[in-house]
């Protein structure tokens, strides 16, 4: 090889890529508020079917948010390659030199960004009118912080695998739901302890070593479901 | 256009080569050689599999048998290497709409090593100068395939695989296209185009028909 030639590092593949979809999302920005709306509706309306007391609220609430938010990532998954698929981007990354895990994972980066912290960060005015106290909403962006990384990160390889396919919403959730249940299992069950003063720490470290472990893996399955489906 | 890079020969051998999409074969123990300075032509009617074969070199779809070399080294066991030395243009552009024409080519710069080239100059021999500001959508598809080529000028690699670089352009564009592609074969490099015309170009040009 041309020693002048110089291909630019991973590094610089990561952000590119993260950088691109966030200015994208920047100037669409239906694509980020839909799965928004959609959270805030689920959660507002439970209520209006389940009755209004406060007993109920406290009951209810952890379940509900965790739900609304697991589907409402759910919602904001089909689209991760769709466009990248369609328009030839998806071609361009994998004949880049750039190793694709990385470009992937500046994708689920840039996807985290625009669905997981948005949701994140409502969830304190929604808790609010669930009436939990200020230590359980703590709880609860943490829990839903870790969540949202790991269901990007299984979403991206679900996406991935569907990415081919045409009206695959159903087919992706059917896909990454098992993966899903025992995020959303501890998930809920660490805010409902909290919520009963009782230690939810083990619930958070599971989130976050399921993080991490998504983290590590999510982007070669998804790179190597992106050179299978891609055709 | 002149680049300071120096002439390194280069070589992509393929031999045995076999294709199938779903039950169909396209085509069977396919062989043919190119070296640096040369262009290899892909023929055949539409639905030959010139498309598919183009996307097979790059790594797209997988040979049902048979094994590309590049530089004497199998493909498979270099991907990055390969992928870092060639440059792909198709009827899907990979550019996106929603960015402007500098947003598309500075990510672009990111993913790939760069030629040591006058940016400007470059759109202005594609006579897309005046349209650095906006959106990628608002341009026609010439315009578009005229940035796709931008992208493809500004990269630094030897071998360019440009499937039906054709379509879309005026008569101007056309003529463009094989310009740039004679300049780059005289620079060292080497292109491998699927075209359902004829191209006529100086330098020299093998032929597959598929």
């Amino acid at each position: 090889m041309d020693e002048s030639r110089e291909i630019p590092g991973i590094g610089s593949g990561i952000i590119a890529v993260a950088r691109r979809d966030l200015l994208l999302a920047w100037k669409r920005p239906g694509d980020i508020l839909n799965p928004l709306f959609f959270f805030a509706m689920v959660s507002t309306l439970f209520p209006l079917g389940t009755g209004p007391s406060a007993e109920q609220l406290k009951f209810s609430g952890p379940g509900v948010l965790w739900v609304a938010a697991l589907l409402a990532t759910l919602v904001s998954l089909h689209t991760l390659f769709l466009q990248d698929h369609e328009d030839g981007s998806l071609d361009q990354f994998l004949v880049s030199p750039q190793p694709l895990p990385a470009l992937v994972l500046g994708k689920t980066i840039s996807h985290w960004l625009t669905s997981g912290v948005p949701l994140v960060l409502v969830t304190p005015i929604i808790a609010i009118a669930y009436r939990m106290t200020f230590d359980v909403i703590w709880v609860l962006m943490i829990t839903l912080a870790f969540g949202t990384i790991s269901l990007s990160l299984l979403g991206s390889v679900g996406a991935a695998l569907t990415v081919g396919l045409h009206r695959a919403t159903a087919l992706l959730s059917l896909l990454i739901l098992p993966l899903a249940m025992p995020i959303l299992i501890v998930g809920a069950g660490a805010v409902s302890l909290a919520a009963g003063n009782e230690g939810m720490s083990g619930g958070v470290y599971f989130l976050g070593a399921y993080a991490i472990g998504a983290l590590s893996l999510a982007p070669y399955a998804t790179a190597a479901a992106l050179r299978i489906s891609n055709e | 256009m002149a680049t300071g890079r120096k002439v390194l020969t280069s070589k992509l051998s393929a031999s045995g080569l076999t294709l199938f999409r779903g039950e169909r074969c396209l085509f069977t123990d396919l062989a043919f050689a190119l070296d640096t300075g040369e262009m290899l032509l892909l023929e055949g009617k539409n639905g030959s599999g010139k498309t598919s074969l183009l996307r097979a070199i790059a790594g797209l779809i997988e040979f049902e048998a048979g094994q590309i070399e590049w530089n004497g080294v199998a493909v498979k066991k270099q991907r990055q290497v390969f992928h870092g030395a060639l440059a792909w243009l198709s009827h899907r552009t990979g550019l996106k709409g929603d960015l402007t024409l500098i947003e598309n080519l500075r990510f672009e710069a990111s993913l790939r090593a760069q030629k040591d080239v006058e940016f400007d100059a470059v759109l202005l021999r594609l006579g897309i100068e005046r349209l650095t500001k906006l959106p990628l959508r608002a341009l026609s598809a010439g315009q578009q395939r005229r940035v796709a080529l931008a992208r493809m000028l500004l990269t630094d690699v030897p071998l360019w695989l440009m499937d039906e670089p054709f379509t879309n352009l005026d008569r101007q564009g056309r003529a463009l296209v094989l310009e740039l592609v004679d300049e780059h074969l005289e620079a060292g490099g080497m292109c491998i185009m699927a075209a359902h015309q004829d191209v006529e170009i100086k330098g020299t040009t093998r032929k597959v028909g598929l």
